[in-house]
């Protein structure tokens, strides 16, 4: 015990005697790991290139929305006559995708669209794909700015946030009432962003009648979902409106309500997949919800890489390429590329929709 | 026991062997795979099992386990984000992280030790509590911007070459860990408690004392480790790690040490490592699926201890004919 | 002669006092249940609703079906950390099937899960018993295999509960008197186990097993009879817990599951089933499935941070393994005092 005892001390004072010292901190270290590759300059005009190699990267393999925005991705590459790939970890880890970004470096793949499971733990790697020559397109969800080429974001952030709010006040219905959002993880990106947007469209004097009790996180996990949105119906008794601004949330939740006795009572809005909410809104469960086109989102990130791979556009702001069947599009600042607004499913048209 | 000893001594060296033919034949069919980037990544991937691996092996030799070590390795790298948010300098975060790690270790080991838990359940349950400090630490939050010396040393090699910086640290702590349990009197005291630990306590070996340290030394381990994943993904998050527990376990016991403890050597864990490692790389740059990367590494896990005990029966039996031979021709 | 006859008088005095501390055990859980349920109760009255109750042991069911295997295979002093992936291979089977062939009965897809567990729990018990491979490294390595076969064959795929027939799904909601059918499966299968090995001879012989593997084997007991089938049985119920995940959950892909068996192994423990083997009861495991399930919801209507919750459950593994040593130190000490008398 005396032994432990000196261990301890001595490993103490170790440790005190080098914070004494002056060092590293946050704030003191202002270097950044930027990289990335000297921009060519573009020319509009480069036909595009025939049998590219373009890989994608979702943040995990069995998730049926990442799969539709896949399945877009192997339409468009098959269109431009190059080699598709799917490759991805089971979990949605950062650690597992940096493996595969490394397998994707050494098999020199010409493009890399990928959707950061952590958007600074993949950086060092993409950087090592950029110097490899390889484009780098995130879509989804973003890695830093300063490690990619391009993003392609699936709509803006104000777009949604204000549909969420939209719907959310006419599931309430005139009377307004208590709503609350069952989100994703706590630090999703996007989720968090459309949140903020939300907040200040409910602070509008439009939106006074909505009041939200609380924000709860189902970590984008089926079973987690399901108990947070039953925490939610029994916290709050006076409840009106779930929104959950992510799939596997709308779906839990919309389950577990469609089977209790809360069915009638309360509201479930927010972004969904048709496929995976028909059930709800054919039961009455779900009057509706939206979503942009995951396979666009899929079919312009092969665009928007081969256009580059070809030399037709850098990045750069203001930069403008064809994506197919989609039309023509600009690129944004931060080399964002919008995909378009969001679609409303409701009862009478999502039996056009498969996906 | 000279029989016992031949047959673990040609299953490290079958595992060895193994390992050489596989990183042979990989190098020459795989395309990529010989490379020096590819060395690189694969010493990187590998990092994290190895290192853990080593006292892991210390440990399974005396017939304990400890599946805490991804908990610690996930609780360290969310301390080490906390801190670096609250303003400590890196160079005392790193030492503190390990001594932390040292500290959930010596829990470990006074519970198993010194109130004489069975270790499985005890490492099961702080798997659970130090992955769940590990989440109320931070959260699903991470911390990501650590200096980039420090990050670039971790991904970076030896003046740009082929050799990763890491890789001291790799040859320099299985050295150590290496040289202790097969060159001292303290090493081979942990095979003898692993084969009978009531005959070692009789024969002067203060088992107890023993293993309480081998739990303190994992956790420091694990704390160090968690230092360099956090800095290699630059990213410190709670679920770091998470599931690495099982990889080292099976690497371990792939190398030839038995789970009821007393055998094994280390230069065949090391062998198990570099195995399953070489393994997954070859088969992801194939394109072969990370599923069925997973149904390799557990087939690999059973057969591990399933072949020798099948060539042993085999064998086994055989004697008993011959014995039973020999006295048939007795009587007759 | 003397010593023959005063055996069993030891060995009876030694159950009694064992089945004296096991019933003040599971007390110790039901007080710790009760005092969790009161306090919740007070801060939020609807944790007492019917909905939140019928919520708690809906979620508590698959749990407590899969403890119940798993304590009869810890009783003979092995482990099974498979469950998870067999619940996983036997969710996405009846899923699959149930959604190709939407006549079905409910029946057949009760039945085709627990045929596929049994399967895969023989493989297990085949290994352990045969191979001579510790029952700890063969279910590490059927985790990993049943999880990768499985999405193998999901190959990202995902059946949704829209495509599966409307009396699979109704069969999680659904129940009889307000009983849910959930409820009442894991109330059947936590309570014929109980009494198998409470009552009959199979499960004295499990219980011997656990104590003394030579012994057993010495005494005369068919070991690899009573060891397959206590693989096949936590594969079964395991399998069964699969088809009970689809019907509640309705949404399987080929991670149903992951993480599963840590659950499992911390409500059996939790319910005081000794990791050694020899001790335990598996109402205790199933109450210990209750106990971390209403913990979880608690969490969630108290407003506490969810990531306390592991962190909780490991303390309550490493509580109840330290309260079964304390105890099993006294009975040793007692015994000891008798022996010296005797």
């Amino acid at each position: 015990m005396r032994r432990l005892l000196t261990a301890g001390a001595a490993a103490t004072v170790l440790v005190l005697g080098t914070t004494a010292c002056s060092g590293t901190t946050k704030d003191n270290s202002s270097d950044t790991g930027g990289g990335g590759q000297t921009a060519a300059a573009a020319d509009p005009n480069a036909p595009l290139k025939e049998g590219l190699k373009i890989a994608y990267l979702p943040k995990q393999l069995n998730n049926p929305y990442s799969d539709v925005e896949t399945g877009g991705g192997k339409v468009a590459v098959g269109e431009i006559k190059g080699e598709y790939k799917l490759v991805g970890p089971n979990d949605a880890s950062a650690s597992s995708q940096v493996s595969y970004i490394n397998t994707l470096i050494q098999q020199q793949q010409d493009v890399i669209v990928v959707a950061a499971n952590d958007p600074n733990a993949v950086c060092p790697s993409l950087n090592q794909a950029r110097a490899a020559k390889i484009k780098v397109i995130t879509f989804d969800s973003d890695a830093n700015k300063d490690c990619r080429d391009a993003f392609i974001n699936q709509a803006t952030t104000q777009g949604i946030g204000e549909s969420l709010a939209k719907m959310a006040l006419e599931q309430a219905g005139s009377a307004g009432g208590d709503i609350a959002i069952l989100s994703a993880t706590p630090n999703a990106t996007n989720q968090n962003a459309w949140i903020d947007v939300m907040k200040k469209e409910l602070a509008k004097p439009e939106y006074s009648k909505l009041k939200l009790v609380k924000t709860a996180y189902g970590n984008d996990d089926d079973q987690k979902s399901f108990q947070e949105a039953q925490g939610l119906l029994q916290s709050f008794p006076n409840l009106k409106v779930i929104v959950s601004p992510t799939t596997v949330g709308i779906a839990a939740a919309s389950r577990y309500v469609s089977s209790s006795s809360y069915k009638g009572k309360v509201q479930i809005t927010g972004l969904g997949l048709p496929n995976q909410m028909r059930e709800y809104v054919k039961d009455g469960t779900v009057k509706e919800f939206a979503l942009w086109n995951p396979a666009d989102i899929g079919y312009l990130a092969a665009y928007a890489g081969a256009a580059m791979a070809s030399g037709q556009i850098t990045g750069a702001q203001g930069e403008k390429f064809k994506a197919g069947k989609l039309g023509d599009y600009t690129i944004g600042a931060d080399g964002e590329i919008v995909l378009g607004p969001p679609t409303v499913f409701n009862a009478q048209n999502i039996d056009q929709f498969n996906f | 026991m000279s029989e016992l000893r031949r047959r673990l001594a040609s299953w490290d060296t079958a595992i060895i062997g193994l390992t050489v033919i596989v990183l042979f034949v990989a190098s020459f069919s795989v395309d990529n795979f010989g490379t020096s980037r590819n060395f690189t990544f694969m010493v990187l991937d590998l990092l994290p099992i190895i290192l853990v691996a080593l006292p892991m092996t210390f440990i399974i030799v005396t017939g304990e386990i400890d599946l805490s070590v991804a908990s610690i390795l996930g609780l360290t790298s969310s301390l080490m984000g906390w801190f670096w948010n609250h303003g400590l300098t890196i160079e005392s975060i790193i030492p503190l992280c390990i001594v932390i790690g040292a500290v959930a270790g010596l829990i470990n080991g006074f519970l198993i030790t010194g109130l004489g838990l069975p270790s499985l359940a005890v490492t099961i349950g702080t798997l659970a509590l130090y992955r769940g400090l590990a989440f109320v630490v931070l959260g699903d939050g991470a911390v990501a911007d650590f200096p980039f010396s420090y990050t670039n040393w971790v991904t970076g090699t030896i003046g740009g070459g082929p050799v990763p910086n890491v890789l001291i640290l790799i040859v320099v702590l299985a050295l150590i860990f290496g040289v202790i349990l097969h060159a001292t009197p303290y090493g081979r005291s942990l095979y003898a408690i692993g084969a009978n630990a009531q005959a070692a306590h009789f024969s002067g070996i203060r088992v107890a004392r023993t293993k309480f340290w081998l739990y303190v030394a994992s956790g420091a381990v694990c704390g160090l480790v968690g230092v360099l994943w956090t800095l290699r993904y630059s990213s410190a998050r709670a679920d770091n790690g998470s599931g690495l527990e099982l990889a080292v376990v099976a690497a371990v016991l792939l190398g030839g040490v038995s789970i009821f403890g007393g055998k094994g050597s280390l230069p065949g864990v090391l062998a198990g490592v570099v195995l399953l490692t070489a393994l997954q790389n070859a088969l992801r740059l194939e394109d072969v699926s990370g599923q069925a990367l997973n149904i390799v590494t557990g087939v690999l896990l059973v057969l591990s201890v399933l072949l020798p005990n099948i060539v042993n029966g085999i064998r086994g039996s055989w004697q008993r004919r011959k014995v039973r031979q020999a006295a048939a021709l007795e009587v007759r | 002669m003397t010593q023959l006859a005063e055996r069993p008088a030891v060995a009876t005095a030694t159950e009694s006092k064992a089945r004296t501390f096991l019933k003040t055990r599971e007390l110790g859980i039901v007080l710790a249940l009760a005092a969790l349920i009161l306090y919740t109760a007070i801060n939020n009255p609807r944790f007492l609703s019917g909905q939140s109750i019928r919520d708690n042991l809906l979620n508590t069911a698959i749990l407590a079906v899969m403890a119940a295997g798993q304590a009869v295979v810890v009783i003979t002093r092995n482990i099974d950390l498979s469950v998870g992936s067999v619940l996983g291979i036997s969710a996405f089977a009846v899923a699959t099937l149930m959604s190709d062939h939407q006549g079905l009965p409910m029946i057949v897809a009760i039945v085709v899960g627990i045929a596929v567990g049994a399967a895969c729990g023989l493989l297990n018990g085949v290994l352990v018993r045969y191979g001579r491979v510790p029952a700890l490294v063969v279910t590490l390595g059927t985790l990993y295999i049943f999880r990768g076969i499985t999405y193998q064959w999901a190959g990202g795929s995902q059946v949704n509960a829209d495509e599966l027939p409307r009396h699979f799904n109704s069969f999680g909601t659904g129940g009889i008197l307000g009983v849910p059918w959930l409820v009442l499966i894991a109330v059947v299968v936590v309570g014929g186990v109980s009494l198998m090995m409470r009552n009959y001879r199979v499960g004295r012989e499990l219980y011997a097993m656990g104590s003394s593997p030579q012994a057993a084997e010495l005494a005369g007991i068919k070991v690899t009879r009573n060891l397959l089938g206590a693989f096949l049985l936590s594969g079964s119920l395991a399998g069964l817990a699969g088809v009970l995940f689809a019907t509640r959950f309705g949404t399987v892909d080929a991670s149903a599951g992951t993480g599963y068996e840590l659950n499992v192994v911390a409500a059996v423990v939790v319910g005081g089933v000794a990791v050694f083997g020899g001790s335990g009861t598996v109402w205790g495991a199933g109450l210990g499935a209750l106990l971390l399930t209403v913990i979880s919801s608690a969490l969630a209507v108290l407003d506490i941070n969810q990531f306390w919750q592991q962190a909780i459950v490991g303390a309550l593994i490493i509580l109840a393994i330290c309260a079964d040593r304390l105890v099993a130190v006294r009975i040793a000490r007692s015994l000891r005092k008798r022996d010296t008398h005797v």
